[in-house]
């Protein structure tokens, strides 16, 4: 066991950690972060994306020890600490950008990463950016329409309701 | 202007806060205090007599709690099948058991052989490499028709063959449609297969079982999409637990699309093993393990011919379909390939003689049973594009052709036994003619040419039978369970009320829209409703979430509890305001007397019943609180018709998708936003059949696809946006919100469209293209157009 | 997993003595690949030597000749970003896996597995790169040797490849619908001496180099140069996704766009 320590949406998190012990089951086991989830075992779902200084990354794919003294921001993180939604969450929500739920921790986190780079994302560059994210229930069309909005885009003349 | 709340409002839902946070409840983030996990030694071989499982090595090695093989489960019942089909000679079909670890021999890759429960996950898998299984292998039967060849390899021994059952329907008309077709000015003749599917709901199986020997209570946390279902199969069938002993907890579930309707032995022996181990035991499936443990979907190869007269119309439809059970019958596996997909295939179409042939076959695969649309996505597929061959080769316009055939007088009783209450497909399809521009077409197709593709225009029908459906006809037809459905409306002392649904929510929004049913009849706020599921230890009952029958079904059941509620408390409040109870009148959350300006609150009545000072004890309880058990007299006929454009690049056979239209006619709609995320998603699946996913085995019955490194998943960028319509809406006649559900009908109506669409993109190019099987990735169509 | 030690150096020297220190060790780049399949069970290292760490492997830069080097621990989004000098490099990491691989994924860790779909090694092979180790510098046309084979010795580690930067260059993927790998890429790299063309996705035999393309090409480096030119399908990759003939068909198709495009 190795001690790891980071900064988990802003605070201090340390714990003892195995060589072989993933990023995500560190938030979800031992910092009790479900938020994270773990979706597939082959790198491609993305419902476990996280930032790890600044930057998405797929969480399962990445060993705790590698992100010991890091700053990680996690779902759990990103709304305000009245639990009022932030721009991207709530885009979802108006936008019904969401279903079962599962894979929504990770598709905020990575819209947050895109609209980062590219403050004004195309639809052929939204979804290009989430092939690395994997909805199996909105068959995406409202996820690319809550996350255009949420960079101020008028989507209004996007198709049908 | 849209309503801001009530039926038909785009009210935002509730639920997406907690998903949107980070902070929804998962089966994977429960976990129970002292918890075990357990690891599935499974099968890598197909086929193969199970000689021994040596276990010893692997009980000693560090962490191990226990480790259990099929002999531990000696006296424990077998996974039990919720259908019986009959056969068209009257005959049962032959029903195997199905061991929660497999007994005697193996019979498919991911069949678990013994279960390893250890302090850690790791643990468990390291103990699990221990074990030593002596297998000798058996030839994989993996092909449906060589499978019941003569002196086939059996996959059940203790059966005659690997024939499950050869189902005729309608048996009568069979003498009468083959006549049809000999009489036939013209017949369409069409072999198609209908692809093997993985459902892939994002958040994989769980199950954490655990017992508490101080009160002999068993609970088992699970990703299902009806607790109360598994409570019943696993609780009755397989482990001999009283409904009091066992509750069954479905929390937020992260997706179903059919896969986690059935109980599967993970759930059975957590539950058992926690109280053999005397602590919580939990399962986690990983994605890799999903593919070969989840039920499969779909796997029918069909026969289709359609006969029409000289005046193109249709005479007698006849199909022979093969149907891949895999190696044991999945809880509802027997009904999709008969019940959900024969009584389908008149589609819309007034098509007078029909017969239906489905032999459903054991083979050394995963089980296969519903996925999203069940029988209906194969009915339509097959149907639709038949009459898209027809139309082609008689040189008529795909559209007229349908028109011409199409059903127009309602109720209408089709040849395959079922009875479409209301409907109006020539308002769907005017309405998707509207939305298609098709007149630009050829301007589009030549602008696509310009670039060097082909462009193709497809177009479809669809109907479907959702609201499963009438206990006492289903039992006839072999269901062994009742398909109604339970609500228990709880009102509090201060006017707040509970909503008890059986009608689970993994996706569909319940608590959103459910709420709204019972905001707009009552008059209150949707915020002052509460609507609970997902644990028998809450509802009193249900039968679940699937086929598209929650609002049809639940949604009723709810309605009728909350007028049972209405009535009550117009008892209450006739008591209160000295009016005759025939007076009293409920609008807006208050009971007024009609005609009058005297009323009383809705919160003032429900604290009546909850504080009876002033209260009419001789004539009424005290109490507001009612439960009411739903069971549909029919079921309910979604239709709707379909349209998509796609181009094709002729240099390597890649297909998009450039327009998407749907035009659904779902009867009266609740939550308009919600609807038109279902149909989304619906289609995205559909799409997916249609051009990516391809669950494949090899000869060996190795499954090819076993992850997303091979498993086409639809992504952002294979989709477009879509253009969705639900406005023709003829409501369902025989429910008390007139609604006929929208689940699958994406999954159903899409993929003939999209190959219709390829097929004419191609044959624009002079190809002597007719069909390509599904999915059309660029390989296969680039080899079709060779 | 099977468990194993982690360390960190942040010196090449210290990861090539860790490496060193056990046979069973394995160095780390980004993971995307090795995690994976340590998740499977496929691999049983004792000790994972990360090189995420050693600030010498980071980064671009300009080389004295003019080519671009990249150390060997960049990450696909810093070549995207960074590589502009080369910009059909740049292009091709902008597009290896997702976002989300990218920001973690190396160019060392990618070449070093020499995976037979993966499009580095096509980029390295067409543009005669060097690959720079701990110990040799390796030219690309030595260094790949069929599938998940290359010219490292055990603990060998890439620490900088070395990319001279041609007049033109294109890479075209064809992409396999499910893994989002290469189901063939074909990078084609125009340089004053001629022109070399490489292909990943379609060989059992990992990357190539289409050497009849690359005559025709130095010729006349149009697409209609390759009017006639094909490739067998008989020693490539059958799978779901593709036969052979498949493959070979999308070479010639890709190689044409990839001359097309070139820029």
């Amino acid at each position: 066991m190795t001690q790891v320590s980071m900064t988990v949406n802003g605070k201090a998190a340390s714990g003892d950690v195995e060589g072989r012990t993933l990023l995500s089951s560190f938030l979800r086991d031992q910092l009790h972060l479900t938020g994270t989830h773990v979706g597939c075992d082959t790198s491609q779902c993305g419902a476990c994306v996280v930032h790890v200084d600044g930057q998405a990354v797929k969480s399962c794919t990445m060993l705790a020890m590698e992100a010991d003294g890091s700053e990680v921001s996690t779902i759990e993180g990103q709304a305000g600490a009245d639990g009022s939604l932030n721009v991207i969450q709530q885009a979802f929500q108006d936008h019904h950008g969401l279903q079962c739920g599962f894979c929504t921790p990770g598709m905020v986190m990575s819209a947050a990463a895109l609209l980062k780079e590219n403050p004004k994302p195309s639809e052929a560059e939204v979804r290009a950016y989430l092939e690395g994210n994997i909805c199996r229930c909105t068959g995406y069309h409202n996820i690319v329409k809550a996350i255009m909005a949420a960079s101020g885009q008028d989507v209004g003349a996007m198709a049908a309701e | 202007m849209p309503k801001d709340g009530g039926i038909g409002a785009s009210s935002k839902r509730r639920e997406d806060v907690r998903f949107l946070t980070g902070v929804g409840n998962y089966t994977d983030d429960i976990n129970v205090n002292g918890q075990a996990y357990v690891y599935f030694l499974r099968s890598d071989m197909a086929h193969g007599t199970l000689n021994s499982v040596d276990t010893s090595a692997a009980s000693a090695m560090p962490g191990v709690v226990r480790v259990f093989t099929a002999t531990d489960f000696e006296g424990v019942g077998s996974i039990p099948c919720g259908w019986q089909v009959t056969d068209k000679h009257g005959a049962p079909m032959q029903e195997p058991a199905h061991p929660v670890l497999a007994t005697g021999k193996v019979r498919h890759v991911g069949e678990p052989i013994a279960a390893v429960v250890a302090e850690t996950l790791e643990q468990a898998r390291d103990a699990a490499e221990a074990i030593v299984v002596d297998i000798t292998e058996l030839p994989a039967v993996v092909d449906m028709k060589a499978a019941l060849a003569s002196g086939a390899t059996k996959v059940h021994d203790d059966l005659e063959n690997n024939l499950c059952y050869d189902w005729g329907f309608v048996e009568e008309n069979k003498a009468a449609t083959d006549a049809a077709f000999e009489a036939a000015a013209h017949v369409t003749t069409l072999e198609l297969v209908n692809n093997r599917l993985v459902a892939n709901p994002m958040e994989p199986r769980v199950a954490v079982g655990d017992y508490s020997r101080g009160t002999d209570e068993h609970t088992l946390y699970t990703t299902s999409q009806n607790p109360h279902v598994i409570r019943l199969l696993m609780g009755a069938f397989v482990l001999g637990i009283p409904e009091h002993k066992l509750r069954v907890v479905a929390p937020d579930v992260g997706g179903g699309f059919g896969t986690k309707i059935f109980h599967y032995q993970e759930e059975a022996f957590c539950t058992f093993a926690a109280k053999a181990c005397n602590r919580a035991v939990k399962w986690t499936s990983s994605r890799t393990e999903a593919f070969i443990s989840d039920a499969h979907g779909r796997d029918h190869v069909t026969k289709i011919e359609l006969a029409l007269d000289a005046e193109n119309n249709f005479t007698a439809l006849r199909t022979e379909t093969h149907a891949n059970m895999g190696a044991y019958l999945s809880t509802f596996a027997p009904s999709v390939p008969t019940w959900l997909h024969g009584t389908l295939m008149a589609g819309n179409y007034k098509t007078p003689l029909i017969y239906v042939n489905v032999k459903a076959v054991f083979t050394n695969t995963v089980p296969v049973d519903a996925y999203r649309g069940a029988g209906r996505p194969e009915a339509t597929f097959q149907l639709e594009r038949v009459v898209d061959k027809a139309a082609r080769e008689l040189g008529v316009d795909p559209i007229a052709l349908r028109r011409q055939n199409f059903i127009t007088e309602f109720p209408y009783a089709t040849p395959v036994a079922v009875e479409y209450d209301t409907g109006d497909y020539h308002a769907t399809m005017d309405k998707l003619e509207e939305m298609i521009d098709r007149s630009g077409f050829d301007a589009r197709r030549a602008e696509s040419e310009k670039n060097g593709k082909l462009r193709g225009l497809g177009v479809n029908c669809y109907i479907e039978a959702c609201g499963i459906a009438p206990s006492n006809l289903v039992g006839q037809l072999g269901a062994r369970a009742g398909l109604y459905e339970s609500a228990t409306v709880r009102v509090n002392a201060t006017g707040g009320l509970v909503v008890m649904t059986g009608s689970h929510s993994h996706g569909q929004g319940h608590e959103t829209s459910f709420a709204q049913v019972v905001a707009e009849m009552i008059g209150i706020d949707e915020n002052m409703i509460e609507i609970v599921h997902g644990d028998t230890s809450k509802v009193p009952m249900g039968m679940g979430t699937y086929g598209s029958r929650s609002i049809a079904v639940g949604g009723s059941a709810m309605v009728r509890a909350t007028e049972k509620i209405i009535n009550k408390a117009k008892k209450i409040a006739s008591h209160l305001l000295e009016a005759s109870e025939a007076d009293i009148e409920l609008k807006d959350g208050a009971f007024s007397v009609a005609g009058t300006d005297k009323s009383v609150a809705w919160g003032d009545v429900t604290l009546a019943a909850y504080v009876p000072h002033n209260y009419p004890l001789e004539d009424i309880e005290p109490g507001l609180e009612e439960t009411a058990f739903y069971d549909p007299s029919n079921f309910t006929y979604p239709s709707g018709a379909y349209a998509c454009e796609v181009e094709v690049d002729p240099d390597t056979g890649k297909v998009s998708i450039e327009r998407f239209a749907a035009a659904d006619d779902f009867g009266n709609i609740i939550n308009p936003m919600i609807v038109t995320g279902q149909v989304h998603g619906g289609l995205a699946q559909g799409i997916g059949q249609a051009l990516l996913e391809n669950c494949a085995y090899d000869e060996n019955g190795q499954l090819l696809s076993a992850s997303y490194m091979e498993y086409a998943m639809p992504r952002a960028d294979d989709l477009p946006m879509f253009d969705v319509d639900h406005s023709c809406q003829t409501p369902c006649t025989h429910n008390p919100l007139g609604v006929k559900g929208c689940g699958e009908a994406g999954a159903i109506g899409s993929p003939p469209a999209v190959v219709n669409a390829v097929v004419d993109a191609l044959q624009s190019a002079g190809k002597d293209v007719t069909h390509v099987d599904m999915p059309l990735s660029p390989d296969r169509v680039w080899e079709a157009m060779q | 997993m099977y468990n194993f030690d982690v360390v960190k150096p942040e010196r090449i020297a210290d990861a090539v003595k860790e490496l060193s220190d056990s046979s069973e060790s394995q160095p780390l780049g980004g993971g995307q690949t090795l995690i994976p399949t340590l998740k499977q069970r496929l691999a049983s290292p004792d000790k994972l030597v990360s090189l995420s760490a050693i600030p010498e492997m980071k980064g671009v830069c300009a080389g004295d000749d003019g080519s671009v080097c990249i150390g060997g621990a960049t990450t696909h989004a810093t070549v995207a970003a960074e590589a502009s000098a080369y910009p059909a490099l740049a292009a091709t990491a902008a597009h290896i896996g997702d976002p989300a691989v990218r920001n973690r994924g190396t160019i060392g860790g990618s070449l070093a597995n020499n995976d037979p779909s993966a499009c580095y090694p096509a980029a390295a092979l067409a543009s005669g790169a060097t690959i720079v180790t701990n110990a040799r510098e390796i030219a690309a046309d030595d260094y790949f040797q069929g599938m998940f084979t290359t010219a490292l010795d055990e603990g060998e580690i890439i620490t900088e490849v070395r990319f001279p930067v041609p007049e033109k260059a294109n890479y075209q993927k064809f992409v396999q619908p499910a893994s989002r790998f290469a189901l063939v890429g074909v990078y084609v790299a125009k340089y004053a001496d001629g022109v070399r063309v490489a292909i990943t996705g379609a060989s059992n035999d990992g990357v190539f180099r289409w050497a009849e393309a690359e005559a025709a090409l130095s010729a006349n480096f149009s697409a209609d140069a390759l009017d006639g030119l094909s490739l067998s399908g008989d020693d490539m990759i059958s799978d779901l996704h593709g036969t052979g003939a498949y493959r070979a068909h999308l070479c010639a198709v890709m190689t044409k766009r990839a001359v097309a495009a070139a820029a």
